[in-house]
């Protein structure tokens, strides 16, 4: 095993190298790992897999009734298609018939009763889509329909709930908003969201000779997978191996939403014995899954006559669809959010988990935590209208403070708190005053274009509030030509985390990132992740690689004192080398002399966040490690005759702590604010009376597209500010916070519909603000002016 | 049987079925499985890939189209090109470099759609070396068919700018006398008589003029009738739709026409939209502006004209601009031609007047200016008022690539006394048909064009419509649309300074 380093350096050349800094370090702007291989078509996502001799495909039966008894289910007819294998029911399932990821209520396939449109009832599996469609089409499945629960409030009405209501509380809300000098009250109907990952729900499965099965998954969470696929087929975890190399897209739809096709797959493959693939068509991806949690809000308010929060009562009732899957804790993070960047002082904010017939609401980015913020920044808006201030002054007055109103309402102190200075920045850098006289006057001059301005924070709490899932795991084998093979247990979805890890070992080996490959998530690999989501990825993943490189590196710096008799200190990494004193030898090179040193160039490492605990029973803790921050300022311009609008200038400072990568952070940065500009603004969900989804399909569901991009767009990441907290190179989380920027755009276009009313109205603007929404706010607006600026009617 | 370019290499497909499409082609005959399935609809641009083909020039045309819909047999005598043909000799292609340098992808499974979109706008700059100022607007109008979720599309403006401005000096640059030389050899093989593509069950006749096309029709009067098949192979891909006898018109070159007399403009049924939006520009600038927004250049690429009206959908939007004015289908069967006024054309809900074995031949536009109209951008008060406007409204959830909730088109004739003497006011998105507003156009005739006039006459609407409502707007929401656009048609008339040209949303972008 001798492997001889292709190319000596002279001491001199080495000399020079060491003088160098290495360039795909830590901070560096590196491209993503697979950019080279993204824009040939050579990255390989699941459907791209060579298929088998004998591969079989799945297709679904789905319920057409959102709340049903199935009197019969008939697929003789299925079964007579030529082609078909099988035909698979509940009562073929070995093991658990349940996938729910923390409570029951997610049966793998129904049997008794249907509880939305697209439940899966059968599935059938043929040797092509083909004809597993067309033979899915000829089953007969009788249902009773049941009364439906499809709106929100009536579940709550109901008590039909998923999981009991939860209430944070702080000071006395009620007295608060009784012994304020202004008072208001109001409410908010706040949309879901499609994910629209653009490659749709997939997993290919191949039995094993154990009876096991290897399972490669499009999934957030593959030590999940491979639990529910293990109890599903009834054997033990170690019996199931879970691959992942990449998504094509997640946000949070394939965090649990993906157990369900693995575990079809894998139970078909279990009793067929043959290779299986279930790849969602677009439609049925959107029928089947769950979405972003639209939620009502109801709030009472009290504040000053200046506009400071004197005491809030908010309602949040979250349509958590038929079952509860992450609902518990979405809906607390929406809870978690609901004072964004403020002090409410005296708060009682309470989270209805209500339950309706429909998909499963799930993990989206940023988790509840958007429409917890909505809420707020809705009511900052109102706020601000009823006392005629500048929505901004009203923001700043009721900032969290540095030393004092820095509470939050379920007791965490904020710290390294960016609001004030970041605000400053940005305010000046978009010219927000200035423009703010500009729009003014223009919406003066113009009698039915209008435009709008906003700038609006975002501090958003990272970790999971699960505590126990704050945990990351890694393996690192470096082989005896230096390179480097890196796992981790998260998984890639677009976000850059394997450039990221790869960066934070090359930082830690000093080695650059082209001789560390880190491959496909694997459960064999490391065990009992946790989910790549809540913004983790990074923070806990690239701790634990840390850990396993720090663990290697030191047993090659033990080597390296004994083998050439120098002290720890005189021992230093740099550039793809290794200075010994007055030595220097290449980093392949001291590799390879430690393997014959009989030295372990094999290591884990593990991770788990510090300083974390929440006792969910008193409402109180510390559930986030720190926080992250952003601004956006937007700027609007609609057309009050038909509601469409255009966002022309969008202004951004957001707050990574030290960057890992800008490159990479400027693109979830830019991508989060699109996405929940989308969220707000065009994508709508619209169900039919039945409660079958009618926008199930991007004919007729529409996510932005290139012209929704601002005219303008200056995105800046916040400058020469480390992470307070021991976080991997004092790094921020940026998978979700930067999300919420969009919230900008929304409150822009309120804007821009206030000023019909001379900005002394607070539109009642729901999301998705569509331009139908507009032109109705704007209708709305009109109307009040002529009330209120109407004074022959008086007399 | 057909004979295409897959990238260099002449391919010859004997016997398939016509209902395959080009990415089912791709992906499981051919495992090309670098083209992704985003949507299988034509609406998120995950499967682009691009054609070049012989303009009649004899020069290459590249387009980028929708790979999930468009069927097999549109290959026949063309080259195709997939992302897996860019790299040249382990040299990234520009634009692919580009998305790399830019940072054009995160997850990257809709990149490669991206990188052929940028790939065609590269290609086409050269060849018809447009001006670099209106570079945005251009990398607009090529990638709205293109849906990204994670970058938030600024990077890839980045990279688009950088494509722009790269030379063009890549291999098929470097191969193009002899790609041209093959496909001429291609076409010159298959000749001038009807081709059919079919496997035992599913056929696809290709006439390659409209002589045979007609006698085609006649003799399978069941089957169907196929131009760019955007909508067609819908039916294929969603809703397991398998055509037995299929008439694809791709190859008649005489349905292809766009001629202009003194009296009329003359378009062939099969004139692909994004062609019809170039060439009707300097005629009816409204109708080219609605076109760019026509859904995404992939589909204009294929759609049709013809298409678009033989479809028959109530939300089709060419037919009510085509109402305004005053246009007129010629039809065919066998040898016999008949003329009909397009709004008599819609007889109900995606029904048509067209007869068993009939078919589009051309659509007929009558010129304003055959009656010595000019066309009115202001009503100046010192001017002369008489000439006509046409002005064509689209308004729809998203700007790029979307269906209109209401598509409102009007042509109004003044003389100079400001009188209104002719008038057509006609809606997509109202009614099960595209429709003309009647009784508010009666209301109007023979008025003096003033607000409030237009204001007494919008209660009308309501009258002539009774519009659905449907997840893309409300019925109140088109109605109340509906009055209001007619009111930004008087606006847009009339003189005002601070506005210049700026009445639209689109004007912003």
């Amino acid at each position: 095993m001798s492997n001889q380093p292709q190319h000596r350096l002279s001491h001199s050349e080495m000399l020079a190298k060491t003088q160098e800094n290495l360039k795909t370090g830590a901070g560096k702007k590196v491209p993503h790992e697979s950019a080279q291989r993204h824009v040939t078509g050579e990255a390989i996502y699941i459907d791209d897999r060579l298929e088998f001799p004998n591969q079989l495909h799945l297709y679904p039966i789905l319920s057409t009734v959102a709340h049903g008894n199935i009197l019969a289910i008939n697929l003789d007819e299925c079964r007579q298609v030529a082609g078909v294998e099988r035909v698979i029911t509940a009562d073929d399932i070995p093991g658990h018939a349940d996938i729910g990821p923390v409570l029951p209520g997610d049966p793998l396939l129904t049997q008794d009763k249907v509880e939305y449109v697209g439940q899966v009832i059968a599935i059938v599996a043929a040797q092509s889509m083909a004809i597993a469609k067309a033979a899915a089409a000829l089953a007969v499945v009788d249902i009773q329909p049941l009364a439906a629960v499809l709106d929100v409030k009536q579940a709550h009405h109901l008590k039909h709930y998923v999981m009991e209501p939860h209430r944070h509380t702080i000071g006395d809300a009620q007295r608060g908003i009784q012994e304020a000098a202004q008072r208001l009250t109001g409410q908010l109907l706040i949309g879901g969201q499609e994910h629209f990952y653009l490659e749709t729900q997939i997993c290919s499965t191949v039995p094993t000779e154990e009876g096991g099965m290897l399972v490669f998954a499009s999934t957030q969470h593959p030590s999940e997978v491979q639990k529910l696929v293990a109890q599903v087929i009834a054997v033990p975890l170690h019996k199931v191996m879970v691959d992942m190399r990449r998504m094509g897209g997640g946000f949070g739809g394939k965090e649990t939403q993906a157990a369900q096709p693995a575990c079809l797959a894998a139970l078909a493959s279990h009793l067929t014995g043959k290779p299986c693939k279930m790849r969602l068509p677009r439609e049925l991806d959107m029928r089947m899954t769950g979405k972003r949690h639209p939620f009502l809000v109801e709030y009472q308010v009290g504040f000053t006559d200046e506009g400071l929060l004197m005491g809030l009562k908010l309602d949040l009732f979250a349509d958590c669809g038929y079952s509860p899957d992450l609902s518990g804790s979405i809906v607390d993070r929406a809870m978690f959010h609901a004072d964004n960047a403020y002090y409410l002082g005296n708060a009682e904010i309470t989270g209805y988990r209500c339950k309706t017939h429909r998909a499963s609401n799930t993990a989206y980015r940023g988790f509840g935590g958007p429409q917890g913020m909505l809420a707020i920044e809705n009511i900052m808006d109102h706020i601000a209208r009823h006392l005629q201030a500048d929505p901004l002054s009203i923001r700043k007055l009721n900032y969290y403070q540095k030393e004092q109103r820095n509470i939050t309402h379920y007791g965490q102190t904020v710290t390294g708190n960016l609001l004030d200075e970041m605000t400053a920045e940005l305010e000046q850098s978009s010219s927000y005053q200035q423009r703010r006289q500009e729009i003014i006057t223009f919406n003066q001059q113009h009698s039915y274009m209008k435009k709008g301005l906003a700038l609006t924070p975002v501090k958003f709490g990272i970790s999971f509030t699960a505590t126990f899932l704050n945990q990351g795991g890694a393996l690192l084998h470096i082989y005896t030509d230096g390179s480097i093979h890196l796992n981790h247990g998260g998984t890639e979805m677009g976000q850059g985390l394997n450039t990221k890890v790869a960066q934070i070992v090359a930082q830690e080996f000093q080695v650059d990132i082209e001789h560390i490959l880190v491959s496909a998530t694997n459960t064999d690999k490391v065990p009992n992740t946790s989910p790549t989501a809540a913004s983790s990825g990074t923070d806990l993943n690239g701790k634990a690689a840390q850990n396993a490189a720090r663990t290697i590196k030191q047993r090659l710096i033990t080597f390296a004192q004994a083998h050439y008799g120098v002290s720890a200190e005189q021992i230093i990494f740099v550039n793809n080398h290794v200075k010994l004193a007055q030595k220097i030898v290449s980093f392949a090179e001291l590799v390879q002399q430690a393997y014959f040193a009989q030295v372990s160039l094999s290591s884990t490492g593990f991770y788990r966040t510090p300083k974390i605990f929440y006792d969910r029973e008193q409402a109180t803790g510390n559930p986030f490690y720190y926080y992250a921050f952003g601004m956006a300022c937007s700027e609007v311009i609609i057309d009050t005759l038909t509601g469409e609008y255009k966002v022309l200038r969008a202004d951004i400072l957001h707050d990574v702590g030290d960057s890992l990568n800008p490159r990479i952070d400027i693109g979830q940065v830019e991508g989060g604010f699109i996405q929940g500009m989308g969220w707000l603004t065009m994508e709508e969900l619209v169900w039919d009376d039945a409660g079958k989804l009618l926008t199930s399909n991007p004919m007729s569901y529409k996510i932005p597209a290139i012209t929704d991009t601002p005219n303008d767009f200056r995105v800046k990441l916040l400058e020469n500010r480390k992470n307070p907290e021991d976080t991997v190179f004092h790094s921020k989380a940026v998978g979700e916070p930067p999300f919420m920027l969009g919230i900008s755009v929304w409150c822009a276009l309120k804007d821009a519909v206030a000023s019909l009313s001379n900005y002394s109205c607070q539109p009642q603007l729901n999301t998705p603000a569509t331009p139908e929404a507009i032109l109705w706010a704007v209708q709305s607006a009109q109307s009040q002016k002529m009330a209120h600026s109407a004074p022959g009617v008086k007399h | 049987m057909i004979e295409f370019l897959l990238n260099n290499d002449k391919t010859t497909l004997h016997s398939i079925d016509p209902n395959t499409t080009v990415l089912e082609y791709l992906r499981n005959h051919r495992q090309r499985t670098g083209t992704k399935e985003g949507c299988a609809s034509g609406d998120c641009g995950a499967c682009t890939v691009v054609t070049a083909e012989l303009a009649p020039n004899q020069q290459l045309l590249y387009k980028n189209i929708n790979a999930c819909i468009t069927l097999i047999s549109s290959l026949d005598g063309k080259q195709l090109i997939t992302v897996e043909d860019l790299k040249n000799q382990q040299q990234l292609h520009s634009c692919q470099q580009a998305m790399v340098d830019t940072d054009g992808s995160q997850c990257g499974f809709c990149t490669p759609g991206f990188v052929m979109s940028l790939f065609a706008l590269k290609k086409n700059q050269q060849q018809q070396d447009t001006n670099t100022s209106d570079d945005r607007h251009q990398v607009q109008q090529t990638l709205a068919g293109n849906l990204c979720r994670c970058t938030g599309y600024n990077a890839i403006y980045k990279a688009a700018e950088q494509t722009l401005n790269t030379p063009d000096d890549d291999q098929f640059s470097t191969d193009q006398a002899h790609t041209i030389a093959q496909l001429l050899l291609i076409n010159n093989q298959s000749g001038q008589q009807s081709t059919v593509l079919s496997d035992d069950q599913h056929h696809c006749y290709m006439p390659k003029n409209i002589d045979q096309l007609a006698q085609l029709l006649l003799t399978y009067p069941d089957s169907t009738l196929v131009a760019g098949g955007t909508d067609l192979a819908i039916g294929i891909t969603q809703h397991a739709q398998r055509y037995h006898q299929l008439i694809s018109i791709n190859q008649v070159s005489q349905l292809q026409i766009f001629t202009v007399n003194d009296r009329q403009i003359e378009i062939g049924a099969a004139l692909s939209l994004h062609l019809c939006q170039q060439k009707i520009a300097p005629y009816f600038d409204d109708f080219a502006q609605l076109l760019e927004r026509f859904a995404s250049l992939q589909i204009r690429h294929q759609g049709t004209l013809g298409g678009n009206i033989a479809n028959a959908s109530p939300i089709g939007d060419t037919p009510p601009a085509l109402i305004a004015l005053s246009a007129k289908l010629q039809l065919r069967k066998g040898t016999q031609t008949r003329q009909v006024e397009l709004e008599d054309f819609f007889i109900d809900y995606r029904k048509t007047s067209l007869a068993s074995g009939e078919f589009i031949e051309k659509i007929i536009i009558p010129l304003p200016a055959a009656q010595s109209l000019a066309p009115l951008d202001t009503l100046l008060p010192a001017s002369d008022c008489s000439g006509y406007a046409f002005k064509v409204y689209k308004v729809s959830k998203r700007l790029d690539d979307d269906i209109s909730a209401i598509c409102a088109a009007s042509y109004i004739h003044l003389d100079q006394q400001r009188t209104i003497i002719a008038i057509k006011l006609a809606y997509g998105g109202m009614a099960a048909t595209p429709k003309r507003a009647k009784l508010t156009e009666a209301a109007l005739l023979g008025k003096t064009f003033t607000q409030q006039n237009i204001e007494a006459a919008l209660a009308n609407l309501a009258k002539d419509f009774t519009p659905m409502s449907d997840f893309r707007a409300s019925s109140d929401y088109r109605l109340l649309v509906a009055q209001n656009l007619l009111r930004k048609l008087y606006i847009e008339l009339q003189v005002d300074d601070t506005k210049a040209h700026k009445t639209r949303i689109f004007d912003y972008v």
